[in-house]
């Protein structure tokens, strides 16, 4: 699996693709290789806030639950209702139409570009 | 910590893309590509499984099947020759050490297999329990690879490789014969609710019976199937799986299999006594089934709750998202006044309580 190197990564395995002080965030490939068949997703609602490295939201896979860590403190804008419908978009796009939340980064949160994520999971 | 052993069909499962999971002490396939995918071409065609890991013991001599009478719950002195039994080898206060399945491979020849995780348990258990008795009991577990086929499309695959009947072989049989040329023992038994082929064979054997299997089943649909289906499969199926629904604080009873319990045997058996009393006061939980209201799975360990009270009345063993149904699915031991069908319970999902209804088991029977 390749990790496009334009976008940035947390330790919890999500990427984050940047423009300004917006962030659309989702999981990575090899996160929903290691979760399998995503079932169920609960994403935080449009308008709340979040803190970097709190759960704010879960993806239930067939053999387990993972919560999804807030990758940054800030205020959700937008949540992709096509993978709350549909899952399996996630795992059959992750950097794609599978992203999760769309929201507004307050602070400067400590992120990973694609060379570190990918000596991460090397490990 | 000790590496996980790979099966004789390793490099094979590599080759195919799986991801692995210890299972056991057994590095097991996992799943191939989507386990949702192995879960519906089981319940529509066929999926091919290694299984290699499970315990085979072989128990032999004039007096094996009274030896087996006296060390599990059933009696296999009963059962016919090239016939299988699903079994339990209970303690002394009757909680569970294992379920087994029971062949009966000859006059005096038998094959118990044992889950993975306690054949190290069994084998000793049943050592022991024989003596006295006029047989031997024997690990054979590292001379037996077993591949599954398992789903509506198995017998069509199988009878093309094997040299046995297989339209003759009937549900719970087991045959000795050949599969792709080489020595197997063809069992029509599986854990998946959907009719199925256990085939066990010689180590050395098993990638020339794979690949046979594999050439034979893809025109039928076929796929190689991983450990992760085959749980939702089982699941599905009402199927109690060892560590969850089964353990050694559980006896058959509460399980809802007292059936496979043999008190009438003439020199009684180890954990007889205690499984008297449990047989008579009723069980003091119920093994039921779980469907949850919304989309949030019901998992093992959660607790069930009464709706009316708050109290914790039982807890979940076993819970998934179920492939087949489309709906979460449970199962868990709750108070026997909370055991009927059609009683409302909830259960806490991760700190929220979500509705659910008990149900009969199983959640699925194949057509």
């Amino acid at each position: 699996m390749t990790n496009p190197t334009h976008l940035s990564y947390t330790a919890e395995h999500e990427w984050l693709e940047t423009r300004g002080d917006v962030a659309r965030v989702g999981v990575t490939a090899f996160a929903t290789e290691a979760l399998g068949d995503i079932v169920f997703v609960e994403l935080p609602e449009v308008g709340s806030k979040i803190t970097g490295g709190e759960s704010c939201g879960e993806l239930e896979s067939t053999k387990s639950v993972s919560d999804i860590f807030a990758p940054a403190d800030g205020e959700i804008l937008a949540i992709n209702a096509a993978v709350v419908e549909d899952p399996a978009l996630i795992n059959s796009d992750p950097f794609g139409a599978g992203w999760l939340f769309e929201v507004r980064v307050s602070g400067t949160p400590e992120l990973l570009d694609a060379a570190a994520y990918d000596a991460l999971i090397e490990e | 910590m000790t590496s996980s052993a790979p099966t004789p069909l390793h490099e094979i499962h590599q080759a195919l893309g799986a991801s692995f999971t210890d299972f056991a002490g057994w590095d097991m396939p996992v799943r191939y590509g989507s386990e949702t995918a192995e879960h519906h071409a089981v319940r529509t065609t066929a999926g091919l499984f290694d299984l290699s890991h499970m315990g085979e013991i072989e128990v032999t001599g004039p007096e094996a099947g009274r030896a087996l009478d006296h060390a599990l719950v059933g009696r296999p002195s009963a059962i016919g020759i090239g016939r299988a039994r699903y079994s339990m080898i209970c303690a002394e206060d009757g909680g569970i050490i294992d379920d087994l399945v029971v062949y009966r491979l000859e006059e005096e020849r038998y094959l118990v297999v044992a889950n993975a995780s306690n054949v190290h348990v069994v084998a000793p258990a049943l050592t022991e329990r024989a003596e006295g008795y006029d047989a031997m009991v024997r690990d054979a577990s590292a001379e037996w690879a077993l591949i599954a086929v398992q789903g509506p499309a198995s017998a069509a695959i199988v009878a093309a490789v094997t040299s046995l009947d297989v339209s003759s072989l009937r549900y719970y049989a087991i045959d000795a014969g050949t599969v792709a040329g080489v020595e197997v023992l063809l069992a029509r038994t599986g854990y998946t609710g959907e009719d199925g082929f256990e085939i066990y064979c010689a180590p050395s054997s098993a990638a020339a019976v794979w690949e046979a299997l594999t050439e034979a089943g893809t025109p039928h649909g076929l796929v190689p199937a991983g450990l992760a289906c085959r749980d939702t499969l089982r699941l599905e199926a009402g199927m109690p799986l060892y560590g969850h629904e089964l353990n050694r604080d559980t006896t058959p009873f509460e399980a809802g299999l007292g059936r496979v319990v043999s008190f009438d045997k003439p020199e009684g058996f180890v954990g007889d006594a205690a499984l008297a009393v449990r047989r008579d006061e009723g069980p003091r939980q119920v093994l039921v089934g779980l469907v949850a209201a919304g989309r949030r799975s019901p998992r093992a360990s959660y607790a069930v709750v009464d709706p009316a009270t708050g109290e914790e009345v039982g807890t979940v063993t076993s819970g998934s998202p179920s492939p087949t149904l489309g709906h979460p699915i449970a199962m868990a031991f709750v108070r026997p006044d909370l055991a009927a069908a059609g009683t409302k319970v909830q259960v806490d999902v991760r700190g929220s309580r979500e509705d659910a209804e008990i149900v009969d088991l199983p959640f699925y029977s194949k057509k």
